[in-house]
This record gives C-alpha cells, sequence and structure tokens, in this order.
C-alpha cells in the first residue's frame, strides 16, 4: 500500500516542530552570512590546538583596554622561554572572539628569535576578547586574555 | 607589488638579541566590506610573510583578514654573523613582494 509522501512527512515530523525548524531557517537566513560560518573562540583554540590542554600563564598579551579606532589596534605577545634548541616556542597565535573570521595571526618562531616576542596592529570589529595562545616546544599550550572595549569598528565603514 | 619598509639594526655584536621591524603598503581587503555598488568588495589580502637570515628561515607568519592594512610585524632575531636578512611577503594571487637589509656583526 501506498501512502502520501508528503502526510508521511508532516506525520514523522509533527507540527511543532516543523514550525520550529522552518522559525530556525528564518534566523539563520536574517543573520549575515559571516556571522553563520565563523567558529566560535573556543572552538578556533581547538583547531589550533589540535584539541590539547590549553593552561594559562607563560604568555602574555599586550592589547589597550579602551580602543578608539579598531582599525589598527597594537598587539604584543611575549612567551616566557629560554628560546634554547630544548625548550623554546614554536608558534604563538592571535584569535578574536567577534570579528568576522576567528584567526588574526600565527607567528612561527625558532631558537634563532633570541626571545619570543611579536608585535603587529590587528582590527577589531567590536568590543571584545582577544586571546593569544603560544605551542611550547614540549608540546604544551599556554594562553593569555585581554579585551578591549572599542569606540569606533573597524570592517563596517561606508565607503560611498 | 608594493612598497616595504625595514628596520633591521646595521651593527650588532655576536650572540645580540636585536628587534626586526618590517611594513609592507597593502589595503589588506578583508573580503566583508560592502562597495558603493552594493556588492562585497573582493578579498586581497597578504597571507604570508617570512624571514630568511643567510638563506636559512628563521621567522614566519600566517596573517588573516583580522590584520590591519599596511601589515606591520616587529620579532627579534639573535645575531649571529654579518649577512643579508631577506623578508618575503605572499599574497592572495601568489605575488610576492621582497625586500632586505644586511646586517654587521662583530
Amino acid at each position: 500500500m501506498h501512502e502520501d509522501p508528503l502526510r508521511a512527512y508532516a506525520g514523522l515530523v509533527g507540527r511543532r516542530q516543523f514550525l520550529r525548524a522552518g522559525m530556525t531557517g528564518l534566523l539563520v537566513i536574517s543573520l549575515p552570512r559571516w556571522a553563520v560560518a565563523r567558529p566560535s573562540l573556543d572552538e578556533a583554540i581547538r583547531t589550533f590546538t589540535g584539541g590539547a590542554n590549553v593552561l594559562d600563564g607563560r604568555v602574555r598579551l599586550d592589547l589597550p583596554p579602551l580602543v578608539e579606532n579598531g582599525n589598527a589596534v597594537g598587539i604584543t605577545v611575549v612567551a616566557e622561554s629560554p628560546m634554547t634548541e630544548d625548550d623554546h616556542v614554536r608558534r604563538i597565535a592571535v584569535f578574536n572572539e567577534k570579528n568576522p573570521e576567528a584567526n588574526v595571526v600565527v607567528f612561527h618562531l625558532r631558537p634563532r628569535s633570541g626571545h619570543a616576542m611579536v608585535s603587529t596592529r590587528i582590527r577589531l570589529a567590536t568590543s571584545q576578547v582577544v586571546v593569544a595562545v603560544a605551542e611550547m616546544s614540549d608540546g604544551s599550550f599556554w594562553s593569555s586574555r585581554a579585551s578591549a572595549i572599542v569606540t569606533l569598528a573597524a570592517c563596517i565603514e561606508d565607503l560611498s | 607589488m608594493a612598497r616595504t619598509l625595514v628596520n633591521v639594526p646595521k651593527v650588532a655584536k655576536q650572540g645580540e638579541v636585536v628587534e626586526i621591524k618590517a611594513m609592507i603598503a597593502h589595503p589588506m581587503e578583508t573580503g566583508y566590506r560592502i562597495g558603493p555598488n552594493g556588492s562585497n568588495i573582493a578579498r586581497d589580502i597578504i597571507r604570508r610573510f617570512t624571514c630568511t637570515y643567510n638563506g636559512e628561515e628563521v621567522f614566519s607568519a600566517d596573517l588573516f583578514p583580522a590584520v590591519s592594512a599596511n601589515p606591520f610585524i616587529a620579532f627579534t632575531l639573535v645575531a649571529t654573523t654579518s649577512g643579508t636578512i631577506d623578508f618575503t611577503w605572499t599574497d592572495d594571487a601568489g605575488k610576492t613582494q621582497t625586500a632586505s637589509a644586511t646586517i654587521t656583526v662583530n
């Protein structure tokens, strides 16, 4: 005996569930494209560490607490390490909480770096938390987080 | 491709840790901005920066759109021997721009 496929589907899902699914769909459509696509801060860090445990300390992230212009925010990351062949910082990565993409920059260091200290300028789309993660040569991960209040945001200025 | 500005100390002592600064003129267009005609402005960013010291790679960075226009990177190196320090920036299209500086170690 053949059932009407539409009836069978409706019976399987249920009216309320069907409505709820529709609402979620609408919500997803109404969000900007990047808001759906970007991984969360923790997911981005997990991708970088490969699921390893991230400890607090040994890294310092300097970020101004109050940012006037989010288009260029100076940051400095310093990791405590003797930078010898046996014990050095391999990578330093910076992640953000609310930009369209979670990654900011990844630095690759060697013992020949001498110090584990890097500076750059980044964009912040809104007030948010920024996290720096350092990977040591023994495979451990250390992190530091800082938050900034942004008064003029990056990425939203009108070009017309 | 673009103008660059690198800052390497001219002279350093053997084993001294020197600070290197590198900047390149580049819009670092994120691809998320909307232009006057209502469509997205195409993404155009510097993806990778590398620094070699007498041919050996000593520092590199992967850049994402969250790095500001005219990317500036400062880092440190141990001055080992006199020679050249070369810098390379690679963009989305694979185009590269290089700069170099010499250092005298005594």
